[in-house]
């Protein structure tokens, strides 16, 4: 019978990304909620020296597979090794970090497995002993509310930023063992040749725990200045709506909406956007929503716990100087 | 180069949505459903690879009747020829079950490379792609903005961004690459296109003409099973900041992030 809860960590260069902490913390609760051990599963190249650590946010084990052919990330060396540790060791639920890496391995490692897969999940519970699901879909403008049929390990990604990390214990640290895999060269058919590193330094949308955005009312590429400096005091990303990429003001990696990134930061700040549904399903889940419109009538302002009325070019840049005084 | 494109027929993203009164689907009366936005890209990316290499794009759906005209609108982009699964049975199946499908139709044709979106801009799940793929036994590349085929068309290079890099990654054909905004401009239909189409084949399919048991489909057969759908929470209008001028708001709006809300 299938037992225990087991999650991926993600790691790029033997560095430990937030989400496996975020996933740590959740897979321990529902390991809880079921009375059984949270197992991590390490994939990576001379990494397992980092493993034991994980148990100051919860895991109990951690089970290591540790191959120069496993860094950097591919999708066929990964869903290999998993597809025949989860077969061997028939764990109850597999849960994985909603990241791009996240999502990539979790839609074909579902498929290898031929089980039932929740993607993008806001809320994780147990009920009778069973994994069930909460997730957005059409962009947040409706939730799913799912569960599983003759289907083990019952599977899920959670979207990053939602899940509440535990606070690590220092005194904490997890039973590590190797994995036994066979990892054949034949099944590897991609290869990654390089990485471009964002030098920039800002956190992608997806992570980020600041927003700054503007839309149409930006009018053109360079006023999104006054974006970039209020982003720059108080630590945020800068994202866009689908008009102000459209317009070519923007790139489409910054897009915020049901066709681009959906969001989850801590505070956004939306400026000049009036509030179109496909933009507000991407960014609903913020915890603190502020809107910056010349347009009384925006829809923006029916969703946000705080509006401006008024031009956000004098706003703005009013709002970047009392800030520098605060943070 | 022969090229896959597989469609989905979504509801546009302007459409407001609401539940229907069995709390497990969407009420579809008035709902202008269009192809997915992302697989726009990847038909886009198809007739640009066939207008550099030669070959042939062959569109696939599945679904209802009406997906018809989503296929339509394909072929009217340049596509050659269309194939929409149809079957009653189907109503209701998972990605997984669906991604079976597509894959039956496929594995008995020639081709050098398979577009699908990154993502149905519905059920949100990203499944699908990543189900051909390995139903077919070939390799996956998901996210992709930029695509650059070798000169002798027979491997190719793609740009992947993931959070805070772009990963170039090469792999041989065949491969499923699952499209993104950014990756191209998708055309519109001209008239003479949409002329043409109307005389492009488009056949017809059931899930027993490829193969398939009709118990393995539908709602009895998901894995993932709808419970109900839920309203989201709802958020309620906050607070309009007062003030006399700008300068007057932005200073009590930075106050009240700091104090009130304690975000900064």
């Amino acid at each position: 019978m299938a037992q225990g809860v087991w999650t991926i960590a993600e790691q790029r260069n033997g560095e430990f990304r937030k989400i496996t902490y975020e996933m740590i913390s959740e897979g321990k609760r529902l390991a809880d909620a079921l009375g059984q051990e949270l197992t991590v599963l390490l994939l990576g190249s001379n990494i397992k020296d980092k493993a034991a650590d994980l148990g100051q946010y919860g895991a109990d084990k951690v089970l290591v597979a540790d191959d120069a052919r496993l860094e950097p990330y591919t999708t066929d060396a990964y869903v290999s090794v998993i597809a025949e540790l989860t077969k061997a060791n028939e764990p109850a639920i597999l849960l994985i970090g909603g990241s791009v890496q996240g999502k990539d391995l979790a839609g074909r490692l579902a498929a290898r497995l031929d089980v039932g897969m929740a993607q993008d999940c806001t809320e994780l519970l147990i009920e009778g002993g069973n994994l069930v699901a909460i997730r957005p879909i059409y962009a947040g403008k409706l939730y799913a509310k799912v569960t599983y049929e003759n289907s083990f390990p019952q599977m899920a990604t959670a979207r990053p930023n939602v899940m509440a990390m535990n606070e690590p214990d220092s005194s904490k640290s997890a039973e590590v063992a190797d994995a036994s895999f066979t990892l054949d060269d034949g099944m590897l058919k991609t290869k990654v040749v390089n990485v471009d590193k964002d030098t920039s330094g800002k956190v992608d949308l997806t992570e980020a725990d600041k927003i700054v955005s503007g839309g149409r009312g930006m009018k053109g590429a360079d006023e999104f200045k006054i974006l970039e400096d209020l982003a720059d005091v108080i630590g945020a990303s800068v994202g866009a709506s689908r008009s102000a990429v459209d317009a070519g003001w923007r790139e489409h990696t910054d897009q915020v909406g049901q066709t681009g990134k959906v969001v989850s930061p801590s505070l956004y700040i939306a400026c000049g956007i009036s509030g179109a549904i496909q933009h507000l399903a991407g960014m609903s889940t913020s915890k603190v929503i502020v809107a910056i419109n010349k347009d009384e009538d925006a829809p923006i302002f029916q969703k946000a716990d705080y509006g401006v009325v008024a031009d956000l070019f004098d706003v703005v840049p009013a709002l970047t100087e009392e800030l520098k005084k605060i943070v | 180069m022969n090229i896959i494109v597989c469609l989905k027929q979504v509801p546009d993203t302007e459409a407001q949505i609401k539940i229907a009164g069995d709390a497990k689907s969407i009420v579809t009366d008035d709902i202008k459903w269009v192809m997915n936005p992302y697989d726009e890209f990847g038909v886009e990316e198809a007739l640009k690879t066939k207008e550099k290499f030669g070959g042939e794009v062959t569109v696939i759906g599945l679904g209802p009747k009406r997906v018809t005209e989503t296929i339509r609108t394909a072929l009217a982009m340049g596509a050659d020829k269309g194939i929409l699964i149809c079957d009653d049975a189907a109503d209701g199946s998972d990605s997984i079950a669906v991604a079976k499908a597509l894959a039956a139709a496929i594995k008995g044709m020639e081709y050098d490379l398979i577009f699908t979106g990154q993502r149905g801009v519905d059920d949100d799940l990203g499944v699908v792609g990543a189900s051909v793929a390995e139903f077919l036994d070939i390799p996956q590349l998901s996210l992709i903005e930029d695509v650059e085929f070798a000169e002798d068309g027979k491997s190719v290079k793609v740009k992947r961004p993931v959070e805070g890099e772009v990963l170039t990654i090469e792999s041989s054909l065949p491969v499923l690459i699952t499209t993104q905004k950014g990756l191209n401009e998708p055309r519109y239909a001209s008239l003479p296109g949409i002329m043409k189409a109307k005389k492009k084949p488009l056949d017809q399919k059931t899930l027993s003409d490829l193969g398939l048991d009709a118990s393995d489909f539908g709602e009895g057969a998901r894995k993932l099973k709808i419970v109900e759908l839920l309203s989201p929470p709802a958020r309620s209008a906050g607070k309009i900041i007062e003030g006399e001028s700008p300068q007057e708001k932005a200073a009590e709006l930075a106050r009240l992030l700091h104090e009130e809300a304690k975000l900064l």
